[in-house]
């Protein structure tokens, strides 16, 4: 882990694994944290300006702006990590199982990826909401859904890469059992791989999520979520155009803070595009990742 | 007199001031072959470079260069172009990646011949058939409607040979031409390097780690280490009498392995056949 | 060359079928019985049991699984997708123009964003390092770390309530085209564009670049052996576009009332319109698979590596 080293020299990464983890504490201690109920309506305080007491002011039923972020971030980022998670595990285990087996087992399961892929991301998403209902808990089953796919795919190739590495091929005439190996010699060093790839998938699917929200597809009201107070916010777009500014602001500061934390990984996880990328005072390539999140 | 002059070259990174080439300064006499010898990471590459003032953008480097009289350091670079492939030709190491992989190789000849002479298709055709028949490559037509990766490196590198034939450059830089080739091309395509002195009397600058290749080729050698020249002189004398220690070692290390081959497959090999 | 294109053309039919069997699927595992739905969609004050099951009768939903899956495969390939729920029409007569819609706000997004991101990736690739390369990889950066909604909401605030230059909705004219492509476009052509950049970036130091040089080739010339040899990288990716924004449109329409497929999806879902939803599915689904197969084909006819490889 020498190479986080580099990570933490570059100030901007340093800054944006600032904003990153402090977010994700704010979203977990909300309760603690915010200071009033998200969900209290005071109609004598609509629209009103920052004060001491409401921080960044009040929204069209007079409810705190400030608490309401707070309190967005669980649904809005916290709970697009544990999908991510999920995700990442089931693609995980399959991308493993199929680039060390190969085959049989191989080919089935990358059909399987095939088709999961078939479907754009949105359409998938919009399927699952029109079957189950609109809600949160099925964006994020979509995604689940969604993202395994990819994941496994990319895990695959790293992982069949590496697997052909002679080492490897060591182990397993030595007779080493295949999880053993595994674990302890392709998980280490594929790890590049899945944290860029995953930390690239979390922006685009905080991104989604906040757009499926802004439609009324995601979380329901009352609850305060980034998208869903952006949707808010848009039906007094033409009186109040500056309600738009605490929920839109966040959501870019917080995306581009992934954004870049994506990127400096890279180059940090890299050597190679460090060379390049250090002395050119450029920043990473991690589209191909981004690409797929933006479907 | 000599056709190329270097003197007090020194080459740096122009971001990280990191200098790879202290000061180094040679000549190339007219019609001689010069080799610069080293291990990869020496600056032979660079030097080569440097004289067609082809680094990359952030690589800097000072010095005087001159070819014929003429101060290339001081050239504009549209003066400087005009030069490249004309004046000054360059053969790289990997053909497969010399030529545009998304057009046919005679593209790349055309443009070339098309805008050093203005001749026009047919002509163009005509002395590059010429040349190819020359360094052994039949099909000239043929070979021109292909596309890099369906030829192989040894033929890649007698098409660039061959269009040095017709451009008649004052100094050709070859920079490892033959490291990426199995033996039997590489034996082919020093052949037409040889050949290719002779034809057109031009000045060369061989560079390469492979002393066998240096022996067969080079009047005078040059060996550079961690981006000095260590050692220069007569190519004949130097491998007998080398000074430098690190001479010594490169010789003697490719001795032994010679010896080794020899041995192993029981005959003459063709180092020895060809020194002169 | 033609062999390729007919098994890479034969390659997408069973994916075809696969997916057309999960939609079929994905709807039979909806919670609520569509013979219910279709009561209470047509108003029917009081339902009862006989009409419920009349009512499944009339929709076939009493035969076989897979009867009822080939039945209505069969009737999908004559784009007879059945009737609305809600409103009784058939889907097709909703769908087909709501798809022409959107494949038109798409198709030009598209071509905006692939001149956009040629242009801007090859400016920045031949500037790099300089300040000029920097701010538009700066610019590029915020906005693609910016949701689509906002960045349209800012434009339609700024150009159409305070300069009142552009209309807010609808595609009525020329102008209502305007904000809608530009949100698309600046959205992925952010993306996009630093794919052009790598490629050309790449590109630049490859043996080729140097050999041209070496040969005294003007700058132009080697220029263009660079863009080509680059598209080559991002045309695939290009080709990926389509079916992406073709399924991203969804936010933009909804947000500018833009009458395609979108829109339609959305108001079927909140109104738990199945027959609409799954037409929808399948249809871009299926868009998604055809566009691909091209993309594959485009890609061996300009790369002679890969043709060959086949």
């Amino acid at each position: 882990m020498k190479r986080f080293h580099y990570l933490f020299k570059d100030r901007l990464a340093l800054l944006s694994v600032f904003i990153i983890t402090s977010t994700l504490a704010a979203g977990v201690f909300a309760p603690w944290i915010a200071p009033n109920d998200p969900e209290e309506v005071h109609m004598e305080l609509r629209f009103a300006s920052a004060s001491w007491e409401y921080l960044l002011g009040n929204d069209h039923l007079g409810r705190c702006v400030l608490s309401r972020l707070i309190y967005g971030i669980r649904p809005s980022v916290l709970w697009v990590l544990v999908t991510l998670a999920i995700s990442l595990g089931i693609g995980t285990i399959i991308g493993f199982i199929s680039g060390y087996f190969k085959g049989k087992i191989d080919a089935l399961l990358m059909r399987v990826c095939d088709i999961a892929l078939s479907f754009p991301g949105y359409v998938m998403t919009l399927a699952i909401i029109g079957v189950l209902g609109v809600g949160l808990e099925n964006i994020l089953l979509a995604f689940v859904l969604m993202k395994w796919a990819w994941f496994a795919r990319i895990i695959r190739t790293s992982v069949m890469q590496y697997s052909n590495a002679e080492y490897i091929k060591f182990s397993k005439a030595l007779g080493v059992g295949s999880f053993r190996i595994m674990w302890k010699h392709i998980v280490p060093v594929s790890l590049p791989d899945i944290a860029v790839t995953s930390s690239s998938a979390f922006s685009s699917m905080i991104l989604q999520l906040s757009g499926f929200s802004f439609l009324g597809l995601g979380v329901q009201a009352p609850q305060a979520e980034w998208g869903m107070m952006l949707n808010e916010a848009r039906q007094v777009m033409f009186s109040r155009p500056e309600l738009m500014l605490a929920p839109g602001i966040t959501t870019i500061i917080f995306v581009s803070a992934v954004n870049f934390f994506t990127d400096a990984l890279q180059v940090a996880l890299d050597p190679k595009l460090m060379s390049v990328t250090k002395k050119k005072q450029g920043k990473g390539i991690y589209q191909a990742a981004n690409l797929h999140g933006k479907a | 007199m000599s056709i190329l002059q270097v003197s007090n070259l020194r080459i740096w990174d122009g971001i990280t001031g990191k200098v790879l080439v202290p000061n180094s300064s040679f000549e190339l006499k007219p019609e001689s072959c010069l080799a610069i010898v080293g291990e990869s990471g020496s600056g032979k590459s660079l030097t080569c470079r440097a004289i067609m003032k082809l680094n990359k953008k952030t690589i800097r480097q000072s010095g005087d260069i001159s070819c014929n009289g003429v101060r290339l350091n001081q050239l504009a670079e549209k003066e400087m172009r005009r030069r490249r492939g004309k004046q000054l030709y360059m053969i790289l190491q990997n053909g497969m990646r010399a030529f545009d992989p998304t057009s046919v190789i005679g593209v790349h000849i055309r443009d070339t011949l098309m805008h050093h002479y203005g001749w026009n298709r047919s002509e163009i055709v005509e002395k590059m058939k010429q040349a190819m028949l020359s360094v052994r490559l039949q099909d000239p037509v043929e070979i021109m409607n292909k596309y890099p990766h369906q030829l192989s490196g040894g033929m890649l590198q007698r098409v660039m040979i061959s269009l040095a034939i017709v451009l008649e450059p004052d100094i050709i830089i070859a920079d490892e031409p033959t490291s990426a080739l199995d033996s039997v091309s590489k034996y082919e395509v020093m052949e037409q390097f040889v050949r290719l002195r002779e034809k057109i009397g031009c000045s060369m600058i061989f560079v390469s780690h492979d002393l066998s290749v240096v022996r067969r080729l080079a009047d005078e050698v040059l060996v550079m280490r961690n981006g000095n020249i260590v050692e220069r002189g007569d190519a004949s004398i130097l491998f007998s009498e080398a000074k430098h220690e690190y001479t010594r070692f490169l010789v003697s290390s490719q001795t032994e392995l010679n010896d080794h081959f020899r041995r192993v497959m029981g005959g003459p090999d063709y180092v020895s056949r060809g020194s002169r | 060359m033609g062999g390729y294109i007919l098994k890479r053309s034969l390659l997408a039919i069973p994916l075809l079928l696969t997916i057309s069997f999960i939609t079929f699927v994905l709807n039979a595992l909806s919670p609520m019985d569509p013979a219910e739905v279709v009561l209470h969609a047509q108003g029917v004050p009081r339902i009862t049991d006989e009409l419920l099951a009349e009512t499944r009768r009339a929709l076939g939903m009493e035969q076989p699984f897979l009867i009822r899956y080939f039945d209505w495969l069969l009737s999908c390939l004559q784009l007879d997708f059945g009737n609305s729920y809600v409103t009784g029409k058939p889907v097709w007569s909703l769908l087909g123009p709501a798809f022409l819609n959107t494949l038109q706000l798409t198709i030009i997004s598209v071509v905006a964003v692939i001149a956009l991101s040629i242009g801007l990736g090859m400016i920045s690739a031949l500037t790099e390092g300089k300040n000029l390369d920097k701010s538009i990889r700066g610019v590029a950066f915020v906005l693609t770390s910016m949701p689509p909604y906002l960045l349209a909401a800012l434009l339609v605030w700024y150009f159409s309530v305070k300069l009142d230059w552009l209309p807010t909705n609808g595609m009525d004219s020329i102008q209502s085209y305007i904000l809608p492509v530009s949100v698309i476009t600046i959205n992925y052509a952010g993306i996009y564009f630093r794919i052009v950049r790598s490629a050309m970036l790449a590109n630049l130091n490859e043996d080729y670049v140097l050999f041209g040089r070496a040969c005294g080739l003007p700058e132009g010339r080697i220029k263009i052996r660079l863009l080509r040899n680059s598209l080559q990288v991002a045309i695939s990716v290009f080709c990926m576009a389509i079916p992406i924004i073709l399924g991203s449109t969804v936010v933009i329409e909804n947000l500018f009332a833009w009458p395609g497929l979108g829109m339609l999806s959305v108001k079927s879902i909140l109104s738990r319109d199945f027959p609409i939803i799954q037409a929808y599915v399948l249809v871009l689904a299926a868009a998604f698979v055809v566009v691909n197969t091209f993309s594959d084909i485009i890609n061996a006819l300009i790369n002679p590596k890969l043709r060959e490889d086949m």
